[in-house]
């Protein structure tokens, strides 16, 4: 197969026109293995993406669940467009992780009626996620979901930011449409936590509420698992901990804007990266995968 | 034998400028006023031994019109006559709004959409929070400076909401990226 460049050929066209959204499409990465570039580990990067992604589609998850339930019709639209934005990054990187472990030594659920992409996202189980934690809390109350948007975003932000440069050309490119998206989160988020923050006692105590609840989660942002460590030495990962200056920084002038106290940086830890997670992320996965299991390969 | 090789590509060339000119003619299936080439969405047209390909790019990562595109883009290059059409995405480099064309920007003023301003211009070092408006949006209706940001998502993950203090319409603006 021939393309211009690596990019191409994971977004190469197939007869059932559903790259970007739905179902129904053939594998969108025949061809693919090639791609991964010299000095790359193909497993490494598959299990880098599958971490960037996961955060992604679990987060977005979270945010769906708002649907229907957020305080005004415009933060309705706003949390389902995030929300849609995450799904389209989650998308394109387990079709990236899909693609560089290379077809027949995928452990997942693999058939031939379902896809790569969607065997990543349906048929794992909870140990074999590898999102931060953060994201899998359950919802609490409007500013539970903006604190979580702020912290997530401002982390993810750091992360795409530096992978724009990453030696995975196609890493680099979803990194590069990512940093647009998730900075307009980040900015939404943030405008409301201040909004809250500074607004009245009740949405005050309710703001600071959220952020006791979420900040023990952020150590784990910064916690450096060895797939990241190897991810950054080969030079198409980014090491965790060289974000947290950048989070601090941005958090604290938010915080400060919001009349928030700024809580002292949680230690570093690993979790979620090495599949240890909390029960919520079972409970969450029976809801976003049961369909997806039931009817195996199902297209509507 | 080399005038018919002349001819031959000169063919080609006649054939890729007819496709480029359907392809360019097709709308977007979001903002049906402007087309895909004005939208910057159509990034090149290419005809080699008879098929037709088409690289596209989303506006958005998760973009769900990019399936409609592309169904719409085949269906009306097989309508013009060409058998063979694959519609590639490519991402690099991103989309940004500097990329709307002048008559597309005309095109969503005229239709009661506000165009887009130049795409912010990023200095060096961290991405800088954006806690305010960063430019005052015109009404496309009235031409009012004066309004309100009613939401900074609409419809669709390209657009916000506002409104018109003066002729009290609300209007989308196409967000700068």
């Amino acid at each position: 197969m021939s393309f211009d460049n690596a990019l191409g050929a994971i977004a190469e066209d197939n007869d059932e026109a559903r790259w970007a959204f739905g179902t129904g499409f053939h594998d969108p990465l025949a061809g693919i293995d090639a791609s991964v570039p010299d000095g790359v580990d193909g497993a490494d990067l598959a299990a880098y993406c599958l971490m960037l992604g996961d955060d992604a589609l679990v987060m977005s998850h979270r945010l769906q669940e708002w649907c229907t339930h957020a305080p005004e019709l415009e933060e309705e639209v706003a949390l389902a467009n995030i929300a849609l934005d995450l799904l389209g990054q989650a998308r394109l990187l387990l079709a990236r992780a899909g693609a560089a472990m290379g077809t027949g030594q995928d452990e997942t659920a693999l058939t031939e009626t379902v896809l790569t992409e969607d065997a990543l996202a349906f048929f794992r189980d909870a140990p074999e996620f590898r999102n931060v934690r953060l994201v899998e809390e359950p919802n609490g109350d409007f500013a539970h979901a903006i604190v979580r948007l702020l912290l997530f975003s401002t982390w993810r932000l750091a992360l795409l930011d530096r992978l724009t440069s990453s030696a995975d050309p196609v890493l680099a490119a979803v990194a590069a449409k990512g940093v647009k998206e998730v900075a307009y989160h980040r900015d939404h988020a943030a405008l409301w936590t201040i909004r809250l923050g500074d607004g009245t006692e009740e949405s005050h105590r309710r703001t600071r509420r959220a952020l006791d609840v979420l900040w023990p989660a952020t150590g784990e942002l910064f916690g450096v698992h060895e797939v990241e460590r190897r991810a950054a030495a080969a030079g198409f990962g980014v090491d965790p901990a060289d974000v947290r200056a950048e989070f601090d920084a941005v958090v604290g002038e938010v915080l400060a804007a919001a009349a928030l106290p700024c809580p002292a940086p949680v230690p570093a830890e690993v979790a979620g990266r090495g599949g240890a997670h909390s029960a919520a992320l079972g409970a969450l996965l029976a809801d976003m995968q049961g369909l997806a299991r039931a009817h195996p390969g199902a297209t509507w | 034998m080399s005038g018919g090789t002349s001819r031959g590509a000169e063919g080609a060339r006649g054939e890729e400028a007819r496709a480029r000119a359907v392809a360019a003619a097709v709308v977007d299936p979001e903002l049906p006023m402007i087309t895909l080439d004005e939208l910057g969405v159509l990034r090149e047209v290419r005809v080699e031994d008879g098929r037709v390909e088409v690289s596209i790019t989303p506006t958005y990562t998760g973009c769900p019109a990019l399936d409609a595109m592309r169904d719409d883009l085949r269906a009306r290059l097989t309508g013009a006559g060409f058998a063979d059409v694959r519609v590639r995405t490519v991402l690099d480099p991103p989309w940004t709004t500097d990329w709307i064309s002048e008559s597309g920007r005309r095109s969503l003023a005229e239709a009661g959409v506000s165009p887009p301003g130049p795409a912010p211009r990023r200095p060096a070092g961290p991405v800088p929070l954006t806690l305010g408006p960063v430019r005052r949006i015109r009404c496309p209706h009235c031409g009012s400076a004066d309004t309100t940001e009613l939401s900074r998502f609409a419809a669709t993950a390209c657009k916000s909401l506002h409104r018109c203090n003066g002729c009290r319409e609300p209007f989308e603006h196409v967000k700068e990226i």
